[in-house]
């Protein structure tokens, strides 16, 4: 708290002015110190605009330690002159003085001193001038009584080379009245109290004015994983749009539904050890649908339902081994098959959850990931049903040019792949898979020769790292997560109006 | 997807125009193609290398262009410009026959029965009269390997012999014998040598080494000779020197052994086909008939699909048209690829949008209704989500958490590349604790949760796969002090959430328990309806240790399938 005398004497003095006072000032008149006088102004400056105050420097010259000395004893010439004897001083005994030596010099280029190198025992000096006047010593006097003014600048830069002054900056605040200028006081409240609010105190106080420019306290959260955020949406998009969610809580799935079912051939280099995790225990499934099993061996095999089939042979052993599941098609598969056991319904379908590659792990590349797909059976559906459910899709995302490239994929035909411009990329980038089921993968499911099924995928960290501007995706998925990222991360919703792919 | 790169200038001459970077990427783009890098010989090397190797390489513009992975007519600059060109209307779909030599009898490969026990199938043709240059021979010897490397799976399935018929005489043998039996001289070697030598010999080969334990092990490695005992290969290793072709090369005698016949014929067609071009005469067909997809004429379809190199006509019968498959389409099995390509030729692009007409009722799948609603709350209890992996090593699951891996009941994977995907994940708490030790610079408490699944191996009948998932929630408090009381409150403050009372018998109740994981004294079991759902303590000081923590810490992990 800052020294109520001085506050007050700061507000008589301000009073008196005509326009303003410098803090300097005060402090010297007050006879305080300046940084007292900078208190009592921080302290008014916080009670509302009772003062104003600018900061301002200036430039002082100061006496330097040799040039007190000076002010005092006088310069070491005048020295050399007053204790020179009538009868001379031996030039040795001189300079065993402490100003002796400098003094010298000057008193000699003075010409207020003479040598007598003739006399025995050694050069003798004598003063070669009555009286002489101390100039040296004024200038520092009225340097040090403020009247520097007095000095010419080649004067001032004289003293400054004998390291006698230095110049130094001094800080001040010039201070005016503020628009709530009193002389008295009031003691300002921090905060509402309790008791104002019963008493009514509130009214007669007055409050301290808060900082807005500080942040807040940091809040002791919960927080949620961005990626789980940004399921929830898609979840959401799937739902509005009436698509029933698949139960994909099965990582470990046979090689029969996840590659056979799908008229995927056993020698496809998605199956190898190279791209896909085998299991060693529980190695096998030998449970599987008899007849339905037979026609999927029958249409790789030799063909049928309209095919030529692969033409090889199919090998129910290759079907039997268990993997973790290299896409949630499985899944989609498994409930294409069990609606095709019943009397037939249309059906919209989806799953967003973990899929498993045994491949070469980079930036973008993790050995699991979450696959997000959609999947639409209905009667006559055309590719133009699946551009257009597509088109809806992604304009819930924000995104809403979209293009479509010829692919190819073993289970659907035609297959596309989606592109859509990336506004803040100037570009079109891949945003999906999709096509049709092929009719060797549905009809050995005994789904009606009339039904089509369309399907569309697209992973979850894609987007997800778009969206929060990550490049490296074990930031995100998995333990080395930057927490920090979670605590800081953004709402999912299009905060601002951006949309999902562009934020 | 295959990736085949074409000298720019030479692709821009056979298409008979030069195209800008973009327009070339856009006609990709319709084709179902990807033009994926505009690059050079000396770029590539000085990316793969130093710059100091690239110093003499050639700096000639090539396209990278990926290549559907069914589409093995497109893997070289003759099939890619023949589907291009005949795609912009500029030249008319070929049509390939096979014709049989002027001297009469065709050439005649036999295969004897010995060859069942290592290389079953193979089969042959001949390209006549044919003139290469020397960027003609580089495309077919590019076009084998593009093969060899794809449809072919690095030769395991199917391995390509091409010879310089005119320096040998058929009829041919394809057999299988002893490989010390098997002496030849083999490509680019001065000397004959065995079977069993080559062998060897290859060991260090950069290239062949590859290939050698595709017969390696076997009693009989294949092998064909001519009618004079002269060696043409030994598939799917190496050919012999003395049949090998050359730029002045005029007959291509073309062998293919395989252990898929279809896949083997596909291989054969395509080289022959692809190269036909640069001979008098070429070779085979299809026919097949498809009808007419929704509202475009039968004659619009019939031409879209001549442009996609299936040479098409109206029957006259309704709206049926024939198509004529040619050899170089392997990929197409069954109507819906015709129609495929009728619409590629029609461009996507340019169908109208429509949207399926019926109604559905959404609904969710109720576990992950749940888990989502649980998710929310736990969060707004102040705990922070973490997403961890669902595989690990068995030390995580295991040895970390003072069991052993057999009674953990996990799922073992056999051709794990790293220790960091040797299991399934049984339970959360190490995701989590990995989590806490990769984010010791945070500021304390931390209070992580996870709601997710672990896999368990399961025997029952219904569970097909002999494991089955199981959602669990997983909760860690870790702080200067242990803070069981917090990770008891979220505990409590759950079955709140999930409507269940504090209650013996009908609601929840703990009490005292034993396990590994916790410190003696310190852990409890959760139970529910008198059922066993979970645990909560305070975690071993050694379970701590191992996973490179050193701050006290509780935890709770429980199954929340009961609850639906």
């Amino acid at each position: 708290m800052a020294d109520t005398g001085v506050v007050e004497a700061l507000l008589l003095g301000l009073e008196k002015a005509e326009d303003g006072v410098d803090s300097l000032e005060l402090s010297s008149s007050l006879g305080v110190e300046h940084q007292v006088v900078v208190g009592a102004v921080k302290s008014l400056q916080s009670v509302g605009e009772v003062i104003s105050a600018e900061q301002r420097s200036s430039k002082h010259w100061q006496l330097t330690e040799e040039g007190v000395e000076i002010s005092e004893l006088g310069s070491h010439e005048a020295r050399v002159f007053e204790c020179i004897p009538v009868e001379g001083l031996l030039q040795s005994e001189l300079m065993k003085l402490p100003f002796g030596k400098i003094g010298f010099t000057k008193a000699m280029s003075n010409k207020w001193i003479r040598v007598d190198k003739t006399s025995e025992g050694g050069p003798l000096i004598f003063r070669s001038v009555q009286t002489i006047v101390d100039q040296v010593r004024e200038k520092l006097l009225n340097v040090l009584n403020g009247k520097d003014a007095e000095l010419e600048e080649k004067e001032k830069s004289e003293l400054k080379k004998r390291r006698l002054l230095s110049e130094v900056t001094v800080k001040s605040y010039w201070i005016t009245k503020g628009s709530s200028f009193s002389t008295t006081i009031t003691k300002q409240e921090t905060e509402l109290t309790p008791e104002m609010i019963v008493s009514g105190n509130w009214k007669d106080n007055k409050f301290k004015p808060y900082n807005f420019e500080a942040m807040g306290v940091p809040l002791d959260c919960g927080h949620l994983h961005p990626l789980m955020k940004v399921r929830t949406q898609f979840r959401q998009i799937f739902l509005e749009m009436g698509f029933t969610e698949m139960p994909t809580n099965n990582f470990i799935e046979s090689s029969f539904w996840n590659f056979d079912s799908l008229f995927q051939p056993q020698q496809h280099p998605a199956r190898d050890q190279h791209d896909t995790f085998f299991l060693s225990d529980p190695a096998l499934t030998l449970d599987f649908p008899q007849d339905y099993l037979q026609r999927v061996k029958k249409v790789h095999t030799e063909g049928g339902f309209g095919s030529q089939g692969y033409k090889y042979e199919w090998k129910v052993e290759e079907a039997q081994k268990n993997i973790l599941r290299t896409h949630t098609t499985a899944v989609s598969a498994r409930m294409l098959y069990k609606l095709a056991q019943q009397k037939f319904t249309p059906v919209k379908y989806f799953s967003i959850d973990r899929v498993f590659r045994n491949e070469t792990l980079d930036a973008t590349h993790l050995a699991e990931f979450h696959q997000i797909e959609g999947v639409v059976a209905d009667y006559d559906l055309t590719l133009g049903d699946l551009m257009g459910v597509l088109h809806q899709f992604f304009t819930k995302l924000g995104i809403t040019k979209l293009r479509f490239k010829p692919a190819y994929n073993p289970y659907t035909e035609p297959s596309m792949e989606v592109f859509s411009y990336h506004e803040g990329l100037e570009k079109w980038v891949e945003v999906g898979n999709s096509g049709v089921f092929r009719p060797e993968m549905l009809l050995p499911m005994g789904l009606p020769e009339d039904v089509s099924v369309i399907a569309w995928g697209l992973s979850l960290e894609r987007p997800t790292m778009i969206k929060y501007g990550i490049n490296n995706i074990r930031e995100l998925v998995g333990h080395k997560v930057n927490l920090q990222m979670v605590y800081d991360g953004p709402i999912s919703s299009d905060g601002r109006g951006l949309p999902l792919f562009t934020a | 997807m295959p990736t085949v790169g074409v000298k720019r200038d030479l692709l821009f001459k056979a298409l008979g125009r030069s195209y800008t970077d973009e327009e070339f990427d856009e006609l990709c783009f319709q084709f179902g193609l990807e033009l994926d890098e505009i690059t050079s010989e000396k770029e590539l090397i000085s990316k793969e290398q130093n710059d100091s190797k690239a110093a003499g390489a050639s700096d000639v513009i090539l396209y990278k262009i990926d290549v559907p992975a069914n589409r093995y007519d497109l893997l070289c600059l003759e099939g890619l410009v023949r589907g291009l060109q005949v795609f912009k209307n500029k030249l008319e779909a070929p049509r390939y026959v096979r014709v049989s030599p002027v001297s009469g009898q065709p050439q005649k490969l036999i295969i004897t029965k010995e060859t069942a026990a290592v290389r079953p199938y193979a089969v042959a043709a001949v390209l006549r009269d044919i003139t290469f240059t020397q960027e003609r021979y580089d495309s077919f010897i590019e076009l084998q390997e593009k093969l060899h490397q794809n449809i072919c799976r690095k030769r395991s399935i199917v391995a390509i012999g091409t010879h310089d018929l005119d320096t040998t005489s058929g009829p041919f043998t394809y057999t299988a014998k002893p490989p010390s039996e098997i002496c030849f001289q083999p490509l680019n070697q001065t000397k004959e040598f065995t079977a069993t030598e080559l062998m060897s010999l290859y060991r260090t080969d950069s290239h062949l080494k590859h290939y050698l334990h595709i017969i390696e092990d076997k009693p009989v490695y294949p092998v064909i000779y001519d009618s004079n005992g002269i060696v043409l290969s030994m598939p799917p290793i190496i050919n012999g020197d003395h049949t090998k072709i050359s730029l002045k090369t005029k007959n291509v005698f073309i062998e293919c052994t395989a252990t898929d016949l279809t896949k083997a014929k596909v291989v054969l067609d395509t080289l022959v086909t692809m190269f036909s071009q640069y001979s008098s005469q070429p070779n085979l067909k299809h026919v097949f008939i498809s009808s007419s997809p929704h509202s475009e004429s039968t004659e619009t379809v019939a031409q879209l699909l001549t442009r996609m190199c299936l040479l098409s006509k109206l029957t006259g019968v309704g709206d049926q048209i024939e198509v004529e498959i040619p050899p170089t389409r392997s990929d197409i099995i069954h109507a819906c690829d015709i129609v495929e390509d009728a619409a590629i030729a029609y461009g996507f692009n340019n169908i109208t949008r429509t949207t399926p007409r019926s109604y559905t009722v959404a609904t969710q799948f109720p576990l992950n209704k749940l888990t989502e609603l649980l998710r929310q709350d736990v969060a707004a209890a102040g705990f922070t989500e973490v997403l961890t992996f669902a595989l690990c090593s068995k030390e995580d699951v295991g040895d970390k958490l003072g069991k052993k891996i057999s009674e953990t009941g996990a799922a073992h994977i056999s051709n794990p590349k790293t220790a960091e995907f040797q299991v399934a994940r049984t339970t959360l708490l190490p995701g989590l604790l990995k989590t806490i030790a990769a984010n010791k610079k945070m500021p304390l408490p931390l209070k992580l949760f996870e709601i997710s699944d672990v896999v368990l191996k399961d025997k029952s009948k219904g569970v097909y796969v002999g494991a089955r998932n199981s959602r669990r929630f997983c909760a860690v408090y870790y702080n200067k002090s242990p803070g069981f009381e917090v990770i008891h409150g979220l505990m409590d403050r759950t079955m709140q959430l999930l409507g269940v009372k504090p209650l013996r018998g009908e609601g929840y109740h703990i009490q005292a328990a034993e396990d590994s994981i916790f410190f003696p004294g310190r852990c409890a079991e959760i139970f529910v309806d008198g059922k066993s759902v979970g645990r909560l303590g305070v975690l071993h000081p050694n379970v701590v240790t191992r996973f490179e923590l050193t701050m006290p810490c509780s935890a709770l992990e429980m199954d929340i399938e009961p609850f639906l």
